[in-house]
């Protein structure tokens, strides 16, 4: 599969942290069957970190090896550091995608912050005020990716 | 083990047609429009090929035209037909399955001004001929119906088509490149007017088809230049890519009955052995109506380039009709057309068998998917959903 790196086809082979949190504080989902991906990032936070980034992905090969990357790069972040996980950032951690594999396979970082959203609205419901990570929201998903509302 | 299972992609070429190759290298020296003895020599190989490939459609030798492709072949003859005709009118009618070559040539005549008819299919890919009747209108000038998909491997009903077309004295061409080598195709018994077919779909050279146009039907030719092939397609012919299309045609003529009978039985442990050996798998395109080496298949929950992935890291070479294994990124439109979920094509599987494939390396495909699928399923959140909701 001469088109994959071989850092994305070691993380389709042997993909890092596959699978479900139960009691996750945060859980993101994007992506649709019409493109052919999809994804659910599960997140447990402690101490304002990520203690646990898990995932299912139905997709291609890049589209399995961009989940397993983006929790590698994920796990032990800040709630502010996570924000720096861009679709392009995980491209290059993976030494490259196929150009047209970059938009639609490429939803795992969109994924992990839908997740960390998730988590940080529960916290807002909850009466924990307005967190810091919030405000750096909106810089961090430039990236315009098919939204699920599946 | 190395299983390839990929031959309506492309099928292995024989040794006998390398030979024939060479030999058509060596002896095409010169250019067959010269007139002295080099060019004497090409000619010679060029037209004992186009005899043997005549002789495997039923058709006479100077009706075939050498093309670089099934594609071209296609193109030409939906591009040559209707344009030689548009005096008559301006209408075209295709099924909704057609190969892109077939397809995408209609779009182009659609910017040229004709008007296209799409005829669908029902849920095994099958055209009904009263749809055909149906989209028929007093300025159709061609009707292009497929011989069998590829993707499906649903075979169509050609002949009934071709009683329509006939009755109403509307030229029909068919893209039987899935079809030619692999099972009879006698262009006579079909009742088609012209009829496209590819090299490597029968274990011939890649780039070479020829396109079969029936004696008096005028066509437009798409490349202009000299007088190669009766001035339907100019350009300086490739000597040892007919010869070895010449000789996969007279090899798939004297074995196909000894061809089937090899290929049927390893396509049927396929095609039952998948959905026996794993749940939500079903055949896909008809049970009975079918190519005989195509083993088709949606695999529910899970998308096809990662099972392609995995198999091919067993040795297993497949194909899918999923997004992701398109360049386009779009779901085959085959399996869309026969009314099949976008969740459920993205998990197209395609296994084509050949004749150097055997029984037991069908066993072994059937031994070395379950886990992969499987395991993609304990990947997948739709197979999440669907365990949570049952």
């Amino acid at each position: 599969m001469a088109v994959y790196s071989d850092k994305v086809m070691d993380h389709f082979t042997n993909p890092r942290n596959v699978g479900e949190i139960e009691d996750a504080d945060g859980v993101g989902e994007v992506g649709n069957p019409v493109c052919g991906d999809m994804m659910t990032f599960y997140v447990k936070v402690k101490d304002n970190r990520l203690d646990q980034v898990k995932f299912k992905t139905f997709g291609c090969g890049a589209a399995i090896a961009v989940s397993s990357m983006v929790t590698e790069m994920a796990l032990g972040k800040t709630l502010e550091e996570v924000r720096e996980i861009t679709p392009e950032a995980v491209a290059m951690e993976l030494e490259g995608l196929p150009k047209n594999k970059m938009h639609c396979s490429n939803l795992g970082a969109q994924a992990l912050n839908k997740a960390v959203d998730d988590y940080l609205g529960k916290q807002k419901v909850q009466g924990d005020g307005e967190p810091k990570a919030r405000k750096r929201k909106m810089d961090a998903r430039k990236t315009e990716v098919h939204d699920s509302s599946i | 083990m190395k299983i390839y299972l990929d031959n309506a992609m492309s099928a292995p070429i024989l040794g006998e047609v390398r030979e024939a190759m060479l030999a058509g290298l060596e002896e095409g020296l010169g250019n067959a429009s010269a007139l002295h003895d080099w060019g004497d020599a090409a000619r010679e190989v060029i037209e004992h090929a186009r005899g043997e490939v005549a002789g495997l459609i039923g058709a006479d030798r100077d009706e075939v035209i050498f093309t670089g492709s099934g594609t071209e072949s296609n193109n030409f003859a939906v591009k040559g037909l209707a344009l030689a005709r548009q005096s008559k009118g301006r209408h075209i009618v295709l099924s909704a399955i057609e190969h892109f070559s077939v397809l995408h040539s209609a779009r182009t005549l659609e910017k040229w001004g004709f008007e296209l008819s799409l005829v669908p299919v029902d849920k095994h890919g099958v055209v009904d001929p009263d749809e055909v009747r149906r989209a028929l209108r007093k300025d159709t000038v061609l009707v292009s119906i497929m011989h069998a998909n590829t993707e499906v491997g649903t075979i169509e009903p050609i002949e009934e088509i071709a009683r329509i077309t006939q009755e109403y004295g509307i030229p029909l061409h068919t893209d039987a490149v899935a079809t030619v080598g692999t099972v009879p195709v006698d262009v006579k018994k079909l009742g088609v007017d012209a009829l496209s077919l590819s090299a490597n779909q029968f274990y011939g050279p890649q780039g070479v088809g020829a396109l079969w146009v029936r004696k008096g039907l005028r066509i437009m030719p798409l490349l202009d230049g000299g007088m190669q092939e009766g001035g339907r397609r100019a350009g300086t012919e490739n000597v040892a890519g007919i010869a070895g299309m010449g000789k996969a045609a007279e090899l798939a003529r004297e074995g196909m009955q000894e061809r089937l009978s090899h290929l049927l039985p390893i396509r049927d442990r396929l095609l039952r052995g998948l959905p026996a050996a794993v749940d939500h798998v079903e055949v896909s395109g008809h049970p009975v109506q079918r190519l005989p080496g195509n083993a088709s298949f949606l695999v529910e929950f899970i998308e096809g380039e990662s099972m392609l992935m995995m198999l091919n890291m067993k040795g297993i070479a497949v194909s899918s009709g999923s997004s992701c294994t398109s360049r386009a990124l779009k779901a085959s439109h085959v399996l869309l057309a026969m009314g099949v979920p976008h969740e459920k094509a993205q998990g197209s599987l395609l296994l084509t068998a050949g004749i150097n494939n055997s029984l037991p390396e069908a066993d072994y495909v059937l031994e070395t998917l379950p886990p992969i699928v499987d395991r993609l399923r304990q990947m997948s959140p739709l197979y999440d959903k669907f365990k949570k909701g049952k």
